[in-house]
This record gives structure tokens, sequence and C-alpha cells, in this order.
């Protein structure tokens, strides 16, 4: 590892560092805050877990269906997990050989997105039964659950100062809800993030990716844009960065030569730039500074990316690929 | 002279509905409009006994055979759904149709289709006349040949309905069924978006204005006919007998005459309202009933499509079945639901997966068909056929002999055989009573 105080990042000389070959096409990644490992899904069921000190994997078996979700505790101790068989698993994430602490059924049919409080008290978790809900991050009780989508819930972020959930359904309905008193407040409707296919007669969006900027002040919303052919994926990768206090789409970054497919990630990071990665047109990773609608760099990638993880010291990217591989890429020039 | 183009017992039927609608037409003056058909209940007493008829539910851009009908949950091809057991102990379908699972009893699966065809246009026509397709040549749709098998003589509604969605700019669902050699008025009715049909402009023409133009239409077209009966003529003055008897009957389409409740129970979906509109045709003894519903065609987010379309689809279709089976109508009625094809095992880098005639499957239910039953098989991972191959020919051929059609028989068209089904073909017997 670098010591990232003394690193400023350079995304012109992002580069590919590892690569960790799996059986199976991956479907989402995650780093954990103590950096050592990095936790993946792939279209198996399982839970992966790849140790960057001997870049050895092993497999953790609890969940019906793929692993699409995770987040850690802040101090990277516990491990959550989301199933598209609707259940949040809590793993004892530095464990020789972790098992499951408890599969809770948090949602009626998959459940997509988590996210973990900054404090690290509270898991929230998204789903296809149209709802958010609030778990006890100590023993898995529910704690709330938010009502008001139309739609599958796509993706779900804490606000910077924790008081708020922030949720982008499949339609591009962005909600805000008070995690003290559940209060809904709706913040925006993100046209750019739907299409409903008049000829195949089907909704295609939602946020693929979420963020929420370091200042606080927007969450941005990944997803697939201009759609012209929904069974085909016919579109343009866009990321919405939406203002939270008024709802307004400030910008919608999109990439230069209308590269297509979908962003399946996005980050913020700290030295003042959004990151996506996108999939489903080939895999790109493109850098944002936010400014202007177009990235100022890109980089593309062996395959289609599914899943994106900024490392725990900000220096580096884990990227789920659809070509059975995980991968790992620097965001400073090597010395 | 002239001889007629049609065989004498086609002529004999022709001569009857014309006849009757010449009768009808003397009646006009005394009794309107609805002298010219048999009412309703006349028509419900005339088609018991010997009824036979089909609904071929068909899911336009490929189903996919691994979220439906042949799962393999938890397989490097299964994708993320879970299999669910049934109410046919040991048959387990995917979890996305758990209304449809509650009616597997009453239903039966062919998971061994291997149609050797990828391609849209190619499937839609193997699939539904049973013969491989030869460019040039037009075979008679599913429809036609059912429609020319079970109409009853004296029906005077359409014998083959089509029930579809306005077309898109890139769908590949046909306008309409071709009838071919069998003639046109067996083409499909289309029905679109559960409208009911058009007939004229009503408010453009009064009765009796519209009255005297069809008699003058009928005194014309019988001069003209004269020594040079085809099979065309006939098809152009049975379309306006049937026009006629669409205008009388129309409350045979308008599903708003079902119940409140019946409505609700099937959804406010556009497939919902066309699987009721299915059963009010069904019930009013329509020989051949096709509901279409579309896209299915899902090389992009494979699985989120088919939640959102098979959303759609199982609760509609389970209480159409449902329904079908409590009214008695399943009987008499079989039950089909195919695809061009199925879609590939593998899952691209999209989530999606691509058009896949290998193996895959299609389910069966109703008159003559044994219920509960599973015939062939798919290796663990659902990418080629183990047991029992068979494709569209043994399909087509299985739904006609089901019905009592002889598939191995011959439509007698103008004084020419024409084979109704392909006879190289055989039906699939382990699948029927």
């Amino acid at each position: 590892m670098n010591d990232a105080a003394t690193i400023k990042a350079a995304p012109e000389k992002t580069a590919l560092a590892l690569e960790h070959k799996h059986e199976r096409p991956l479907t989402a990644c995650h780093w954990n805050p103590q950096s050592r490992f990095i936790f993946f899904g792939a279209e198996d069921n399982l839970v992966h877990r790849l140790d960057l000190t001997n870049r050895t994997a092993i497999s953790l078996a609890a969940h019906d269906s793929w692993v699409r979700s995770f987040a850690s505790s802040p101090d990277g101790a516990t491990l959550y997990s989301g199933g598209y068989d609707g259940r949040l698993g809590f793993w004892p994430a530095t464990d020789e050989k972790p098992q499951p602490i408890r599969m809770v059924t948090a949602h009626e049919g998959w459940l997509r997105a988590i996210a973990v409080s900054h404090d690290g008290k509270h898991v929230a978790t998204c789903g296809n039964d149209r709802l958010v809900r609030l778990w006890d991050a100590k023993d898995g009780t529910a704690v709330r659950e938010f009502k008001g989508h139309t739609s599958h819930v796509y993706n779900i972020a804490f606000t910077q100062d924790g008081s708020s959930i922030v949720s982008c359904d499949h339609k591009g309905m962005v909600i805000a809800w008070s995690v003290a008193t559940g209060e809904k407040r709706d913040v925006a409707s993100v046209d750019a993030l739907h299409e409903y296919d008049t000829t195949f007669r089907a909704d295609i969006g939602g946020a693929r990716g979420i963020a929420v900027h370091r200042n606080g002040a927007q969450v941005a919303l990944g997803g697939i844009t201009n759609v012209t052919n929904a069974f085909a994926g016919v579109g343009e990768v866009a990321i919405a960065l939406v203002n939270l206090a008024d709802g307004k789409v400030e910008r919608v970054l999109q990439s230069k030569g209308k590269k297509k497919g979908c962003i399946w990630g996005v980050a913020h990071h700290e030295d003042g730039f959004w990151i996506g990665l996108s999939g489903g047109g080939g895999g790109w990773l493109m850098f944002w500074k936010g400014d202007t609608d177009h990235e100022f760099h890109s980089l593309q990638l062996k395959n289609d990316g599914r899943g994106m993880s900024l490392s725990p010291d900000r220096t580096q990217l884990a990227v789920a690929h659809g070509d059975n591989h995980l991968r790992t890429y620097t965001l400073y020039e090597k010395a | 002279m002239k001889r007629p183009a049609c065989n004498p017992a086609e002529h004999s039927h022709h001569r009857r509905a014309f006849l009757q609608s010449t009768l009808g037409g003397t009646a006009l003056t005394a009794s309107g409009l609805g002298g010219v058909l048999m009412g309703r209940s006349a028509i419900a007493d005339q088609i018991k006994g010997n009824r036979r008829q089909v609904l071929n539910v068909f899911l336009h851009g490929g189903v996919s055979q691994l979220e439906t009908w042949d799962p393999k949950p938890n397989t490097d091809t299964g994708g993320p759904f879970r299999a669910i057991p049934t109410s046919v102990p040991g048959t387990h379908i995917c979890e996305l149709l758990p209304h449809t699972a509650k009616q597997m009893h009453r239903l039966s699966l062919v998971r061994s289709l291997n149609t050797h065809n990828s391609d849209h246009a190619r499937g839609v026509v193997e699939m539904t006349t049973g013969h491989k397709r030869i460019p040039g040549t037009d075979y008679p749709h599913l429809g036609a040949v059912a429609a020319k098998a079970l109409t009853p003589d004296a029906f005077t509604l359409p014998g083959h309905i089509l029930v579809r969605q306005t077309a898109g700019k890139r769908n590949v669902e046909s306008e309409h069924h071709k009838a071919a050699w069998l003639g046109a008025r067996y083409a499909s009715m289309a029905i679109y978006d559960a409208k009911p049909p058009k007939i004229g402009d009503e408010k453009a023409l009064a009765p009796d204005a519209d009255q005297s133009r069809n008699a003058f239409r009928q005194r014309v077209n019988e001069r003209f006919a004269r020594g040079r009966r085809t099979a065309d003529t006939e098809a152009y003055n049975f379309s306006f007998e049937q026009a006629q008897g669409l205008v009388e009957q129309r409350d045979v389409f308008d599903i708003t005459k079902e119940s409140k409740a019946d409505q609700a129970r099937y959804g406010t979906s556009q497939f919902g309202t066309h699987c009721l509109l299915a059963r009010r045709l069904l019930e009013n003894g329509i020989p051949y009933v096709q509901v279409n519903h579309a896209d299915y065609d899902t090389h992009h987010e494979n699985f989120n499509f088919h939640i959102e379309q098979l959303g759609e689809f199982d609760l509609p279709f389970a209480t159409l079945i449902s329904d079908l089976a409590d009214r008695g109508l399943l009987d008499h009625t079989l039950i089909c639901v195919m695809s061009e094809f199925g879609r590939t095992p593998k899952v691209n880098v999209r989530y999606g997966r691509d058009h896949w005639g290998t193996a895959w499957s299609v389910a069966f239910g109703g008159c003559g068909i044994q219920p509960g039953a599973v015939v062939g098989k798919t290796n663990a991972n659902g990418t080629e056929v183990t047991d029992r191959q068979v494709d569209h020919g043994n399909v087509f051929n299985t739904i006609l002999e089901a019905v009592g059609v002889d598939p191995g028989g011959e439509f007698d068209i103008g004084g020419r055989q024409f084979p109704i089904a392909d006879p190289s073909k055989s039906s699939i017997s382990e699948l029927l009573v």
C-alpha cells in the first residue's frame, strides 16, 4: 500500500495493477476498510474474499442467489452482503473462515443495494419491493421502513451528515428519508436516467451507481441515458449530479464520443473529481471534474465493468468485470 | 360457364351462409339487422357437443426457458432466480411464475425443443405453421388451420382472432396471420389493445342506409360471381357477412361487459385485459384465439426485463387458466404458451441472454393434453436436449391432434388436396390423453 497522505491522485496515469481470475463473471466488489481484503460477488451465489497479501481467495456460502451489493462497518470488522435472494448477510469480515453472523430476510424480491451510516450504527437496504429499510447494525433488527417509491429501488446512500438516506428508483425518482423520523422528501425526478421504451413496452433506468459528494451538496446517480433500444441496451453512459438541497439536476455528466452502455459504479474522490465505471458497451473508467459535461480522462478496460470500489486510502480502484476477473487499478503515477 | 373454384362441401357451406344472409336480409325490413344472425344463445347451443378450441399465448421476442419452464438455479447458466415447487409434486418452475405454479396441475411442459433456429421471423413462422420456412412459400398459420377445421358451419363470428398490442416500430409481431391456401376467410382478425373492432363509421351511415348498401352489394356480387365464383370472391362475400356479424355481436369483444370484480382479478395491465378478452372470446365459441405478449427479446438485462414482463404475464395467465377450468372450458380448449425460440443459457456481459433455439420449452394444457406432465429434458445447465428432442412440427401436430384434428389428414381446397400439417412430423404422443 502507498501512503495516501503523500500521494495525489493522477487519474490520467490510471493503470492496471492486479488481475484475479474467477470461475464465473463477477457482479460486484467491495474494498474492505482494513485494506487487506476485497470482497466480490459473482454469478454463483457466493461471497468471495480476495486476500491482497497473498492473492488467494476463499468463497463463503449463505446466499441463495447472486450477491450484488456489499458494505462494511467503518472499522471493517463486519461485512454486509446483499443478495438477489432478498437477504442481508452479516459476516465477520476478517475471520480466517468467516461464517455468517446472521442472514436477515430484508426484502421481498431482490435486495439491490446496501449503505452503512457513517457512525456504523445503521445499515440501510433497498430492493424490488419498492422499500428502503433501516437495520440495527449490531443485532440486525429492523429499525424503520421507508415507503414511497413506486418502482424497484435501485440504490441508496447516506448523506454526508448522516441525517438522511437518499434513494433512487428504476424510474429515476430520488427521495430523501429522515433517518430519525422517517419523513419523506421528494428530491427530484431524474428524467435523464429513465426511459419507457414504447416498442418493447418496458422501463429502463435507475441509478446503477450512487455516491455523495464529499462536501455533502450533491448526489451522483449513474446509469444509462438516451436509450434507443432498451432490450439491446443501446444507450449512453450518464451520471446525473443532483443538488440535494433543491433537487435541481445541476449537470448530467456524459462522455466524449457518447460511449455506449451504462454506469455501474460512481465514486467521488477527495482530490476533487468524480469517477465512473461503465459496462454494457465495453468497459471504461471515466473521470470528470464536475464543472463540464465531459470527462477529462477515460481509460478503456479489458472488459465491461459491473461494480467498482475505491480503496480505503483512495489510491486504487477495484473493478468487478464480466469476463470472470477482478482487477485493481492504481490512480497515481508509479515511481 | 366456369366451374366454381371450390369443392362441393365448401360450396354448399357457402351457399348456406349466403342463403342465411339473404334470408336475413329479407327479414331486415321486418326486424332490423338482428334478424340476420343467430342469437348468442343459439350459437352457444350449436357449438356445444364437439366443440374444440385453441388458445395460443405467444410470448414474442423469445421468452427465456430458464426464467420460466426449465430453471437451472445455481449453475453457470442459471441466472439469479430460484426454482419454486408447483402444484405438481416434483415439478419446479422459475420463481417469476408463482401464480402459474399453482396451476401447473392443469398444464404440461415440453422441455426439449430444438428448433435449430435463432432468427425471430423464421421462428415465428415455423412455430405457428409447423413447417420449415421456405422463402416464397406461405403455409397456413395454426390459427387458420384451427379455424378451418373447428369452426361450426353456421358460426357467424371470426374463427381466428389475434389479440395483440399496437405494433411498435421494431416489433417483430406479424400484423395478421396468413391463411395461405386455406383462403383469406381463415386469416386472423386482429384486435388491438383490447378495443372492440370498428366496423365502419356508425355516425356517418344510418342503419337503413347501411342495409340498403349491403343489399345492393349482395345483388352486384351475386351477378359478378355467377359463373366465376372463386375462393377470393367467397372470402370477399364472407368478409361482409362477418362484418355484419361483428356489428351484431360486438359485445363479444367488449370486456367492459365483464364484471368489475373480474376486471380487477385480471389486473390493469394490457396483458390482463387481453386475457380477460380471451376468456370472453372462448366463452363465445371462437375456435382459435391467440394472445400475444411482448416483448421478451432481452439481449440486455434479461433478468430485470423478465421480472417486468413475467410479472405482467403471471397473474392474468394463471387467472385465465383457473377460470377456464372453473367454467368447464378447459375440457374443450387446448392451451399453448409458445415463443419463436428460447434464450441462450450463457449470460452475456450486459446481463442479457441472446437468441437460442437449441434447447427450450413450451407449455401446454387443457383439451387432449395429459395434465401435469413433463416431457423431455435438458442437461444440467440447459445447453442441450438430452431426452425426447422435438421441434416446431411436433408441437404443431400435437396441438391439432389434441383438439381432434388429424394432422396427417388433408384439406380439399378447390379440388386439390393440401396436407393439414407437415406429414413428416409426428405428435408428441406422451403429451396426449
